[in-house]
């Protein structure tokens, strides 16, 4: 294949790195503007994984933890296509997401919320999109949470998703909402991106002919990564 | 013209390491956790550690950060089929490193990457590649770490940061002791001696 570059990252649709609602930012982002690269051979490669890099249960949040009993809480399918901007799929690429258990915990020795840790539930998971671009796993949907920024503060239900692409550039993580919440809205983290329709990119919609009856509601979350010319460099790349 | 649009990306959150990194989170539940080794156990080239820490605008250290590091080998290869001229078995040149919760420190051991090729004819000198995450950082940032015992007077992406001074931001300090050769790399995000970041 011929090096093609990456179409450039749209900032007018991410966040700013300075977003003063959500506090944490204003001592992490930087000051200066960021230095804009054209593609080299360093950013147009990137990690590659195989089916080998993972096992058969990594996929299912209801059973990968499990310690004699299922984890509490809706049983959900997240399922989904991960994209380029151009619309092709991107298989063969690694998803792993992360997230907190129904009641809206997280299985780490810095998460100090009153909620119960959940005995059966982990709360990671990973998976290969198929040829298609295609990906799916099994969890039970995560609980609200409160966090410190203003006195009171809650994350909408979430899940935490990181997506590899074919190339550094495509590197990304995002997190996915469930249609219908109303803690989206007034969210900080959520509202650092600043355009509705992004916003409603990161919500998972309601999948009903997905389901599976009297098992596991599902819901349906598309990713798209940055898309790529269909063209090469102007000039080749020495040692290509 | 109808494009898809790339999906916005998120801050990965304080708790980043439960999906990516679970044993620092404090369990054990996959068979292999991913990015741990980046060179593999028969990469050729200068076997090197690189360390340091990541900093907020109050100069605190950033415990919770995590970095993933995409490099080439010793010859300048990466290891992917559009770079295509191949690696040694079992190097990757991807890694994923995580911080000590404590004091922010964080390390990876590697080999020294080759020059790599740059745009238009160009050499690049020998860098690694790195994305940074945590909370309250909304879009991973990217940055280059280059090495003070190479040539870096010629490469076309140090040479594009226009405050000549700021390219010292992108380069790590080599020491050696009699445990090997180690290389300083700190990172601070905004304030005196920020880091130059790359949109990519
Ligand atoms: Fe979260």
């Amino acid at each position: 294949m011929k090096p093609a570059e990456y179409y450039m990252r749209d900032r007018t649709r991410h966040a700013p790195g300075l977003t003063k609602d959500y506090k944490t930012s204003v001592p992490r982002s930087p000051q200066y503007a960021l230095l804009s690269l054209e593609n080299s051979l360093s950013e147009i490669t990137g990690p590659t994984f195989s089916q080998n890099d993972i096992d058969a249960l990594d996929n299912d949040l209801i059973k990968n933890y499990a310690h004699g009993g299922d984890p509490i809480g809706e049983r959900i399918i997240v399922h989904g296509r991960v994209l380029d901007e151009n619309g092709r799929p991107v298989p063969n690429t690694l998803v792993e997401v992360w997230q907190a258990n129904a009641g809206g915990r997280y299985r780490h020795k810095k998460d100090t919320y009153l909620a119960p840790i959940d005995p059966n539930f982990g709360g990671c998971g990973r998976t290969m999109t198929d040829e298609d671009g295609y990906y799916f796993f099994r969890t039970v949907k995560p609980g609200a949470y409160p966090w410190r920024n203003w006195v009171n503060n809650w994350r909408p239900a979430h899940i935490h998703v990181s997506i590899f692409g074919v190339a550094f550039a495509q590197r990304l993580i995002t997190q996915l909402y469930f249609e219908g919440d109303p803690l989206i809205k007034t969210c900080p983290i959520v509202q650092t991106v600043p355009d509705a329709d992004a916003i409603d990119q990161m919500v998972a919609k309601l999948d009903l002919n997905a389901t599976i009856p009297l098992d596991s509601i599902a819901y349906r979350f598309d990713i798209v990564l940055r898309g790529r010319r269909s063209t090469m460099f102007e000039n080749r790349l020495e040692g290509n | 013209m109808q494009y898809l649009k790339e999906t916005p990306s998120q801050t990965a959150g304080p708790y980043v390491h439960i999906g990516l990194a679970p044993k620092a989170a404090g369990f054990d539940i996959f068979e292999q956790e991913l990015g741990w080794d980046i060179a593999g156990p028969n990469a050729k080239g200068e076997r090197i550690r690189v360390e340091g820490c990541v900093y907020d605008g109050t100069g605190a250290p950033i415990k919770d950060v995590m970095l993933e590091a995409w490099q080439a080998n010793t010859d300048g290869h990466y290891a992917h089929p559009e770079d295509g001229r191949g690696v040694e078995d079992g190097f990757r040149g991807w890694g994923r490193v995580i911080t000590d919760f404590e004091t922010g420190l964080w390390g990876f051991d590697t080999v020294k990457p080759g020059a790599t090729p740059g745009r238009n004819g160009t050499t690049q000198a020998p860098h690694i590649n790195l994305w940074i995450v945590a909370r309250g950082i909304n879009v991973g940032l990217n940055t280059r770490l280059y090495f003070d015992d190479c040539d870096n007077s010629t490469d076309p992406v140090l040479n594009l940061v226009e405050q000549v001074h700021r390219r010292q931001t992108l380069i790590a300090t080599r020491t050696e002791d009699s445990k090997g050769v180690t290389y300083r790399f700190d990172v601070h995000i905004q304030g005196k001696g920020e880091t130059v970041f790359l949109d990519i």
